[in-house]
């Protein structure tokens, strides 16, 4: 928990006989472990993409047709159907989830704080394939009928809006996404407001402010970076999701023209396409996807751990 | 920690002016909490939504056959014992590779580590939960698949262990800080050595923490398709005991069923769908209700 900073090195120089330093340099192999499988799951991505990137340079990221018969990659569509997939989550799962997480530290009495927490942490518990399965089934279809039918009617005049919704597509992986990445978003943002210090709020109250004024004017910005850090996570999360986006995007490999539109992600199209890819340009090109989608995930993890530190310390924020 | 509440009276000051600005700022102020709280409910209905429809939809489908009987060969039928005993074979090995990882990495950052070193590991490993799971199922695919030419089981649980490691490891680093300083000290004084200090007295006070580490991970485990579909690659006859072969596993099984356009397969799907989440909810449920109060209070 807090004491994650001062606990290091407890035994650092106690450790000098023979079978303690066996113990503490096996212990450090094994620890040193974590930090290769990282290094070395990027090192691996890359060279084994370095036929793709060689073959194309960066004409291998806007390229837009993607065609293991003609030889051509283009990872284009699969870039646009990430981002907007996540986009539209990250779109809807960002208030929702800061407003729930407001909720929790602020608002709520301890007798339904716990609860509703709990629940939502067994949210992100759920298996992604089991997401999929009722995304296929039940939500899709569902949406069909409700909100898609209804946004085509009054907005598909706007060409992105343009129908018809068949409750496969990017909108429904959005929607999945957005029930996946709303327990990390407020995981994370309940802990940093929780760690904001109560002389903030005092102050506030003293001066008069209303409860919802002290936490917009006083707890927000003051765990701003946290939260931003929280939202990121969560678009890191959205961006690699595999199974369930597979199960409802529709699988086709072209750039989306609208929101209902059939679309492919990064994880969606190596996870369909992998296993009867053939050995060479075509494996090669999916594992470049899978390097290209390591960099953004790995890039924003990286930023969002930073942000969260700043406000709630080290030992905090691992969902 | 505190659950972050000030218990004072709100809004002192737009009850007293009972002004026009007052009372917009009271209106403010009570709309807004309450669509918080909607935000909240709206946050965990998902959660029985999920629940009340993969219960609705496998409690027909979850039989003994599901348990019992392999696929039929041609056609439909059959249950998902392939499934059930890849998946009993593939998260135990998982498990026997991550929890030595993961409970020994962990004391090396809260024992022995500088405040460095310390930092690094664990930023690689939070950085490591991050990765998508796809990319830890193409990785393990290209050392352990690759060169033989052949999906096996033991690379899916290989895969299953990468992302096991780094729950255990976080999990076990925060319960070993709980441990108090006093016990390893009266440990020493006694004149027993570190690693024995280490493995019968902060490990074991810190037991528990581990305990929980473990079975969130292996619950996460179960429930990982991507990293399986390239390794262990799923397979329609009961594997036992042969890592060298491909494997199935529940989720796979899920997966590949729901997919065919066949009534009979979909109801399997539901039924194995079933069964998973009852597990992984049980694990869950069990886990943290045990270190809730720990947690929150």
């Amino acid at each position: 928990m807090t004491t994650a900073t001062t606990a290091a090195a407890r035994f650092g120089r106690a450790a000098s006989r023979v079978p303690d330093l066996v113990f503490r340099s096996t212990s450090g192999v094994l620890a040193w472990t974590t930090v290769a499988i990282l290094g070395l799951l990027a090192i691996l991505l890359l060279l084994n993409s370095g036929e793709v990137l060689g073959t194309f340079g960066i004409s291998f990221l806007t390229g837009t047709t993607w065609d293991p018969i003609a030889g051509i990659y283009g990872a284009l569509p699969f870039i646009v159907g990430t981002i907007a997939s996540s986009f539209i989550a990250i779109v809807l799962a960002t208030p929702i989830g800061l407003l729930t997480a407001i909720f929790l530290a602020e608002l709520a009495p301890r007798r339904v704080a716990i609860p509703l927490t709990f629940t939502i942490e067994l949210l992100a518990a759920i298996p992604s394939v089991v997401f999929g399965l009722w995304g296929v089934f039940v939500l899709g279809p569902f949406l069909s009928k409700t909100v898609e039918a209804w946004i085509v009617s009054t907005l598909g005049w706007i060409p992105i809006f343009a129908g018809p919704p068949f409750g496969v597509g990017l909108f429904t992986a959005g929607v999945i996404l957005t029930l996946m990445i709303l327990p990390t978003i407020v995981a994370i943002s309940r802990d940093v407001i929780t760690a904001v210090p109560d002389s903030q709020r005092e102050a506030m109250l003293a001066l008069g402010a209303t409860r919802w004024e002290m936490i917009t004017k006083a707890v927000l910005p003051y765990a701003r970076s946290g939260i931003i850090g929280a939202v990121i996570l969560g678009l890191g999360r959205a961006l690699g999701e595999t199974m369930a986006v597979t199960m409802v995007i529709g699988n086709r490999p072209q750039v989306p023209q609208s929101v209902f539109d059939s679309s492919q992600t990064i994880a969606s199209q190596i996870a369909t396409t992998f296993n009867e890819a053939s050995i060479g340009l075509q494996t090669s090109a999916l594992i470049g996807l899978g390097l290209v989608l390591l960099v953004i995930t790995m890039t924003l993890n990286i930023v969002a751990r930073l942000l969260v530190w700043r406000v709630a310390g080290p030992g905090e924020a691992h969902t | 920690m505190t659950a972050g509440t000030v218990a004072v009276q709100p809004s002192i000051a737009a009850r007293l002016t009972g002004s026009r600005v007052g009372r917009r700022r009271t209106v403010v102020d009570r709309s807004m909490r309450t669509v918080a709280m909607l935000a909240a409910f709206l946050c965990a209905a998902p959660l029985a939504a999920v629940l009340f429809y993969v219960a609705a939809n496998g409690i027909g489908a979850l039989n003994l056959d599901l348990i019992t009987k392999a696929p039929r060969a041609l056609g439909i039928g059959g249950g998902a014992a392939n499934a059930v005993v890849g998946t009993l074979q593939m998260v135990p090995l998982a498990a026997a590779i991550a929890v030595p990882l993961g409970v020994l990495g962990a004391v090396y950052i809260a024992e022995f580590a500088g405040r460095r070193s310390a930092r690094i590991i664990r930023f690689c490993a939070d950085v490591l939960v991050g990765v998508p799971s796809i990319l830890i199922g193409i990785f393990v695919f290209t050392f352990l698949v690759l060169p033989f030419k052949q999906f096996n089981g033991f690379a899916g649980a290989v895969a299953l262990a990468v992302i096991m490691t780094p729950v255990v490891m976080r999990t076990t680093e925060e319960s070993l800080h709980l441990v108090p300083n006093a016990l390893r000290e009266a440990s020493l004084a006694l004149g027993v050595p570190v690693w024995r200090t280490v493995l019968s007295v902060v490990l074991r006070t810190g037991l528990p923490g581990i305990l929980t580490g473990t079975m969130l991970g292996v619950a996460r485990a179960m429930g990982e398709t991507a990293p399986l579909l390239f390794t262990a690659l799923g397979s329609r006859v009961v594997n036992v005991g042969d890592f060298g072969r491909p494997m199935d596993s529940l989720p796979l099984f899920i997966y590949v069923n729901a997919r065919q356009p066949v009534d009979a397969l979909n109801q399997q799907a539901w039924g194995a769908a079933f069964l998973l989440l009852l597990v992984v909810l049980i694990i869950n449920v069990a886990v943290r209700a045990r270190s809730w109060g720990r947690r929150i209070g």
